[in-house]
């Protein structure tokens, strides 16, 4: 059984990782959005995380410090030796498209579809990309830190009852 | 000619009847989405006992019920189904909107959530409280069944009465009526 840093190590060795970070021992693999699928994958076969916990999104803008706007987290999970491990991918506009990981883990079906109703980043060969929690005449993505706490008047915008017509 | 009556026999109006049958026996709709349904369940249990106001009968289809209690937070997704169920209830029918999300959004000031859903259906009875308690529930429903008695209900349908009233006024205009026990938003009485 590969530790992780030796997980770690085998994937710089293959030239796919940008950075690495470790805090409180839970360690953070950070790959380009081309290479995501790749990576995933031979972390899935090769090194047998076969759980996806989460999928989820932190928007960026007018973080101290951060030069990309979106970064995605996958949460794996190995279910055979208890490892944990994060994979981050940053996207910029206009380009917020990256591969969909049903393919390999069932579970980021429902958990990229919520990504894609609040931030908006599409995924690639997604086998039903639709919103899943706003109403599907919902036009923006509220979690992205540009749209309005309030909303564009959505929750106005609906049908008044009269007593006289009910 | 004077008739003598006996004395099990008692005179009154058809409207007063009707209006007395229909305020002791309201059947609730308890449409509960959050926090304040728990404070709901609270009121129907045996503590508060709505029962003794006869309004125990909590029905889950909106085919048996007259009175909505709204209690809880409603976004907007949830606003198309509150409407059906509301016009799924025949007339006569009351709502009760229960609580500070129901009634103007409470702190939930976000995209989601409608900010009172007098906005989008009719509400005959404010309670305010994050959550209200029981009593104030109970007080609420003793303010309907005084609003009930007010209102003729055999001369004509609840649309053709509201044709004859003034618009509602908004939320922030009601005056706040001291009541038994504490104060509770009453919409003023509907008179023509
Ligand atoms: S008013 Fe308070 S208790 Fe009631 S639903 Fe809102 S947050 Fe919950």
């Amino acid at each position: 059984m590969a530790t992780i840093a030796e997980i770690v190590e085998a994937l710089e060795e293959s030239g796919d990782v940008v950075a690495t970070s470790t805090f409180r021992g839970d360690t953070r693999v950070v790959v380009l959005p081309e290479r995501l699928a790749p990576v995933a994958r031979r972390l899935q076969v090769e090194f047998g995380f076969d759980m996806l916990i989460d999928v989820t999104c932190v928007d960026y803008l007018q973080y101290p410090g951060a030069r990309d706007r979106f970064g995605l987290v996958y949460s794996l999970f190995s279910t055979e030796s208890n490892q944990r491990l994060w994979l981050r991918v940053f996207l910029n506009e206009p380009d917020l498209e990256v591969d969909s990981l049903v393919p390999l883990w069932e579970s980021a079906n429902w958990m990229e579809r919520e990504v894609y109703d609040l931030f908006g980043i599409r995924f690639r060969r997604h086998p039903d990309l639709r919103r899943i929690l706003l109403p599907e005449a919902f036009t923006s993505h509220p979690l992205r830190k540009d749209y309005p706490l309030q909303g564009r008047g959505e929750r106005h915008h609906l049908p008044v009852i009269e007593r006289g017509e009910s | 000619m004077a008739v003598e009556l006996p004395d099990n026999v008692v005179m009154t109006r058809l409207d007063t009847l009707a209006s007395w049958c229909r305020k002791n026996s309201l059947w609730p709709m308890p449409f509960a989405t959050a926090c304040c349904g728990i404070e709901l369940m609270a009121t129907g249990a045996s503590r508060h006992d709505l029962a003794r106001f006869g309004a125990e009968v909590f029905r889950f289809t909106p085919r048996q019920c007259d009175l909505m209690i709204v209690a809880g937070r409603v976004v907007m997704k949830m606003m198309p189904v509150l409407q059906r169920i509301w016009q799924q209830m025949h007339e006569p029918k009351w709502c009760i909107s229960m609580g500070a999300c129901c009634s103007s959004g409470g702190v939930f000031d976000t995209y989601a959530v409608v900010q009172g859903i007098d906005r989008f259906i009719p509400v005959d009875m404010y309670i305010p409280g994050c959550p209200p308690r029981p009593e104030q529930l109970i007080q609420a429903i003793i303010d309907l069944q005084d609003l009930i008695t007010d209102r003729e209900t055999t001369v004509g349908t609840e649309a053709e009465i509201t044709r004859r009233e003034p618009p509602k006024r908004a939320l922030s205009e009601l005056p706040i009526l001291p009541s038994s026990s504490g104060a509770q938003f009453r919409a003023p009485p509907r008179s023509s």
